[in-house]
């Protein structure tokens, strides 16, 4: 049983994240119709921002985050109008493709920085741990669901209620609809990309803190597939269940059965539901049939 | 809209077959003549180190070709070719060093094994198209590299991790030791690699090879002039897993080992890559966009040694900066050129051909 829960904690708190970072690439598809491959290296650059304002720069915490947070924003912003921009209306196989360049670039480009070798960076969240239902579970774990949760839902609430979270869902919806509307589709594709970089990051310092800050964050990023597969490719509730659910899976694979079985269930699982229902728990059923 | 490649003065048609055929002037024919006096020279001029990169390029341009067949000319994005390659060099090298099969025969069940699994993959090209496919192939791409790198029971690799390859024998004749291996392999895989871009060039002038191209173009009006668009993915699935099974089989014999490694996602990308630097949809384009992407890391690694007195940052970060460096040229070619080094070719000729006049 204590092994169940330490497993379910571990699970959730990964599928937190794992939300976290397919929510921005939810985003990105939702409003801009753009398969972002890069996504993993948003997590990346995100934790590394993190690190070189807290740790290289000492800035204290609030300003850290602020610093990663701006950061974050502009390096969405600049992606979208110098490598997406041009790409408008190109072959989904190209657009595919220049965002596996990028995801090469940033990786290149952290590792040019930053080199290989893991980051050591103090503890944000508490690293002791707590008496739960007769199990041990580290208490970063447990708050990593928390902010995750917050997060979400400050996303959510800024979806369903803000202007511009409302103007986002009008251009999801219908591009020319949206602009007759005096919406402009330009801003809201930049704000697209600037908040999956900005939840990317929280995605990153994340776990870059029950992890290590280092090239592996980016490896999550191929994670984002199964997960909005399983919820639906553009369904940003879809993200919470979907990460849940990997996060779940894959922990109980490697707690009960095989460590390495872990990596490649998603994957399977992937196959299985684009198989049966391509377009996920909650995904708009638009799959084109041939 | 683009603009058309201009075409030589003086040709005029009488036929289909004079259209349908792949030269028709004479200095088409010179710029022939030309690259198989290259091709003849090339191994007597360079040294084993070149000569070494140069049947690297053999490989890959085998591989290349495949791929843009089925996502340059089919329009099916494929992120699975590093599982496919896998197929290849595994089942070859098992067959040949394990079951005694000779290796010309070890190869040909590899290629016909590996059409068979792209086949398989290539199902759900038939309900998905696009991203979805894009994802489905790199599911199966980690699929494929989680059975080989698991590799449970040691089926694969008998425990080891790894294959350990045979020196090519095939009729009494063997590979000799390393002062004429490479120029042994030059006369083994250029053949082979011109074989197979003649096959590519001629698929396309069938009726099978145009029925892939109706179906890139638009699926349901191929479908409504008569293609059959499940046998003509599933075809293509195969035919370009079948040439991409013959680089990965090339690859296990010719390097003489096998292991995961050689096949991963990056490996993927890095084809993915050459086709697109090429030129989608263009058997020259791959060519160009093989010997384009297996010499840049080389070129940027002999910058990076020439001056590393200099300028040691460039020796230090090597790894990142040739990653960057493939990085930002997928992204420029995608925007300056997305018809890649196909189309600065074409463009280049015409700019000859209608001097002094702009066009």
């Amino acid at each position: 049983m204590s092994t169940f829960l330490n497993l379910l904690v571990y699970g959730l708190a990964d599928g937190a994240i794992l939300a976290l970072a397919a929510l921005g690439f939810v985003l990105i598809y939702k409003a801009t119709g753009v398969i972002n491959f890069a996504q993993g290296e948003f997590l990346l650059v995100g934790a590394y921002m993190f690190y070189t304002a807290f740790v290289v720069l000492r800035l204290p915490l609030v300003l850290a985050v602020v610093f990663g947070v701006v950061v974050a924003t502009l390096l969405g912003v600049v992606i979208e109008r110098l490598i997406l921009r041009p790409m408008v209306g190109e072959s989904a196989i190209s657009i595919i493709m220049v965002t596996i360049g990028l995801s090469m670039l940033l990786q290149a480009l952290v590792q040019m920085f930053y080199g290989t070798s893991p980051k050591s960076q103090p503890a944000l969240l508490p690293r002791q741990s707590v008496s739960f239902l007769g199990a041990t579970v580290p208490l970063n774990r447990l708050l990593v669901i928390g902010i995750a949760a917050v997060v979400l839902t400050a996303f959510t609430v800024f979806f369903r209620w803000s202007r511009h979270g409302i103007a986002m869902r009008a251009v999801a919806d219908d591009q020319q609809a949206a602009m007759t509307m005096g919406i402009s589709v330009r801003r809201i594709f930049a704000m697209a990309w600037a908040l999956a970089a900005v939840s990317a990051l929280v995605a990153g310092v994340l776990l870059g803190d029950i992890s290590a800050v280092d090239r592996n964050l980016a490896s999550f990023g191929l994670l984002v597939f199964p997960v909005v597969i399983l919820g639906g490719l553009d369904s940003v509730p879809g993200t919470i269940v979907g990460g849940l659910t990997m996060g779940l899976l894959s922990q109980y694979v490697s707690g009960y059965l095989d460590p390495g079985l872990a990596t490649v269930i998603p994957y399977v699982v992937l196959v299985l539901i684009l198989l049966v229902r391509p377009y996920g728990i909650f995904g708009e059923t638009r799959i084109e049939r041939v | 809209m683009r603009t058309v490649a201009a075409t030589a003065t003086g040709i005029h048609h009488r036929s289909y077959t004079s259209e349908l055929r792949l030269r028709a002037t004479r200095s088409e024919y010179f710029r022939l003549a030309l690259l198989a006096v290259v091709l003849l020279v090339v191994p007597f001029a360079l040294g084993n180190y070149w000569l070494s990169i140069v049947n690297t390029i053999f490989i890959a341009v085998i591989g290349a070709v495949g791929l843009n067949i089925l996502v340059g000319y089919t329009g099916q994005i494929s992120l699975g070719q590093g599982g496919f390659l896998a197929v290849g060099a595994y089942s070859s090298a098992i067959l040949s060093d394990r079951i005694g099969v000779p290796v010309p025969l070890s190869i040909l069940f590899a290629v016909a094994l590996t059409a068979v699994v792209g086949t398989f993959f290539g199902l759900p090209g038939l309900r998905l198209k696009g991203l979805y496919l894009a994802i489905a192939t790199l599911a199966s791409q980690q699929i494929i590299e989680f059975i080989i790198r698991r590799d449970y029971g040691g089926v694969l690799t008998q425990g080891k991790g790894y294959i350990n390859v045979d020196r090519l024998e095939f009729l009494g004749f063997k590979i000799g030791a390393r002062a004429v291996f490479e120029q042994q392999w030059y006369w083994i895989l250029m053949p082979l690699a011109v074989l197979v871009v003649l096959a590519a060039r001629n698929i396309f002038r069938t009726g099978l090879g145009r029925s892939f191209m109706a179906v890139r173009d638009q699926d349901i009006a191929a479908e409504a002039i008569g293609v059959n668009l499940t046998r003509a993915k599933l075809t293509a699935f195969a035919v370009s897993s079948g040439f991409v099974g013959l680089a990965g089989a090339l690859t296990a014999h010719y390097s003489e080992v096998v292991t995961w490694e050689k096949f991963t996602l990056e490996v993927s990308i890095l084809y993915l890559a050459m086709i697109i630097v090429g030129g989608l949809g263009s058997v020259a384009g791959a060519v160009y966009g093989a010997v384009f992407m297996t010499l840049l890391p080389v070129l940027i690694r002999n910058v990076a040694n020439a001056v590393e007195g200099s300028v040691p940052f460039l020796a230090d970060q090597l790894p990142a900066i040739q990653n960057a460096a493939f990085g930002a040229i997928i992204i420029a070619f995608l925007i300056f050129e997305p018809r890649g080094l196909d189309r600065i070719w074409q463009r280049m000729k015409d700019y000859i051909r209608f001097w002094p006049f702009r066009y």
